[in-house]
């Protein structure tokens, strides 16, 4: 008799059906097009080191791109799941919390690491293909971090508006934090009470972000992937990262009176 | 505990293992990670001033002040002992020329220019930064002329000291050993910046006070150095 897949790998098949059958691999070809089109005329405006603006420019607004759409593909379909009971009559199979949420974190998963596949091909052209996989390598982890960290906020925030605005704010600051900390600590900094206090809420709030800084850098295509050794500390990072926001998210999903 | 929400006891024991153990994992590997030491050669290649103001989204003058923030703390990173120093003036003049296009009414870059790499103690590096404020005082002297006096006072004081390090032909002429005594008894830096500074707040001219600040602080600095140089004269 053939035994039925795991209830986690269910619901990831359907997340990942949805997420095929929905808008995301036209908003996705969209992005593709425009980044194409606008690294074509930036090499004709460039009046130096073209290839490197055009590898430049599109590796950092592809991977913007694929973290705001992948945000809010996640946040969407968490909402409108919810509005159609949806969630409520997933439940109410015999499909436990945990599986549940673990599958749906494995769908977008792999919708993450599908989109980071795609938005790589054109990049094929401008860099080496050593390059493009450490850097498709760490898109795919970086956007899975994203949707795990959109799943926890869409399932804990009701409103839609607040879950996107959580994601992408969580975003930008674990981006912009190592800049922040060396900012607040370099010796134009003020040394009073306070600026010392700023300093250490600072260094605090880093302990709790990842490094997505030191991730998916275009720079990676432009001179080259850092050593193996490096980029799987950074890598590593990430996937610490996932864990610890999916463990959050399942604990926040199991305490949830539905 | 909310109405929305269900006991602890209703989560799983090892979802909270889960929890924990990666809480732990997350916050140790941040701590014992170290921040970005890039080095100072690091500084990237200038794009075009057509593709910052692409990139600004209609707001340059906004960009080419984060630019200014960003470009300052490039070199004070991580472990970095020798903040602005090591860089490569080469392209960080390019950067500056290139914010200044940006926002040509901005007073931040020439600011930074004049008052923080152009007193580093190369030579050829210092050099550089003279030659870009002169170059740029042409542009709008009355908004940067702060940057020129602070940039030939800088010059009037390496020139001193080039004559006292490099000199040293006993047949130079008289009349330019004595040179170097008359720009001695000209010459006291701290009365100078005194002067400029004093200058400038009296004009009403620095009414930014992180500026302020800033230029205080740096004097500050100043006198303390003179009187470790003062102290063994006094013996």
């Amino acid at each position: 008799m053939p035994t039925s897949p795991r209830p986690p790998f269910v619901v990831a098949r359907y997340a990942v059906i949805e997420a095929l059958r929905g808008g995301l691999p036209w908003v996705a070809l969209a992005c593709i097009v425009a980044v194409s089109a606008l690294a074509f005329f930036l090499a004709r405006v460039a009046i130096s080191e073209g290839a490197a603006l055009q590898a430049s420019v599109a590796a950092s607004l592809l991977r913007s791109f694929a973290v705001f759409i992948l945000a809010m593909h996640v946040v969407a379909s968490t909402a409108r799941e919810a509005a159609d009971k949806g969630l409520d009559l997933a439940l109410a199979l015999p499909v436990s919390r945990p599986s549940y949420y673990l599958g749906k974190l494995l769908g977008f998963s792999a919708a993450a690491v599908l989109l980071a596949i795609v938005f790589a091909l054109p990049l094929l052209v401008l860099a080496k293909p050593a390059d493009v996989a450490a850097w498709t390598l760490s898109l795919a982890l970086e956007a899975t971090l994203v949707a795990a960290a959109a799943l926890l906020f869409a399932s804990a925030l009701t409103h839609t508006l607040a879950a996107l605005a959580a994601s992408l704010a969580f975003y930008l600051l674990a981006r912009a934090m190592a800049t922040v900390q060396a900012i607040a600590s370099g010796p134009l900094a003020s040394e009073t009470v306070a600026g010392d206090a700023a300093r250490q809420i600072v260094d605090l709030l880093a302990l709790l972000l990842p490094r997505l800084d030191a991730a998916t850098r275009s720079d990676w295509l432009v001179y080259g992937a850092p050593a193996p050794g490096d980029t799987f500390l950074v890598l590593a990072g990430m996937a610490v990262y996932t864990a610890l926001l999916a463990a959050a998210g399942l604990f926040d999903f199991s305490r949830r009176n539905l | 505990m909310r109405a929305s929400e269900r006991p602890l006891g209703a989560v799983p024991g090892w979802i909270a293992a889960l929890l924990a153990v990666s809480m732990l994992a997350q916050v140790a590997w941040r701590a014992s990670g170290p921040l970005d030491a890039r080095a100072a050669e690091d500084l990237p290649p200038v794009p075009s001033v057509a593709a910052l103001q692409l990139a600004s989204l209609g707001e340059p003058d906004a960009l080419a002040r984060l630019a200014m923030v960003w470009l300052l703390a490039f070199d004070a990173r991580g472990d970095n002992a020798l903040p602005y120093q090591r860089l490569d003036y080469g392209r960080l003049v390019r950067w500056l020329s290139a914010i200044l296009a940006l926002d040509p009414r901005s007073e931040f870059p020439l600011f930074a220019a004049s008052r923080v790499y152009a007193e580093n103690p190369d030579p050829a590096k210092m050099r550089a930064m003279l030659e870009f404020i002169h170059a740029q005082f042409a542009g709008d002297p009355n908004r940067r002329w702060p940057a020129l006096a602070h940039a030939a006072l800088l010059a009037k004081h390496r020139l001193h000291a080039e004559l006292q390090r490099l000199v040293t032909d006993p047949s130079v002429p008289l009349w330019a050993k004595q040179m170097q005594v008359f720009i001695l008894e000209d010459m006291n830096e701290l009365e100078a910046a005194r002067i400029v500074l004093g200058g400038m707040l009296a004009a009403g001219r620095i009414r930014d006070p992180e500026e302020r600040r800033f230029l205080q602080e740096r004097l500050d600095a100043l006198e303390a150095r003179l009187q470790v140089e003062r102290k063994p004269l006094k013996r």
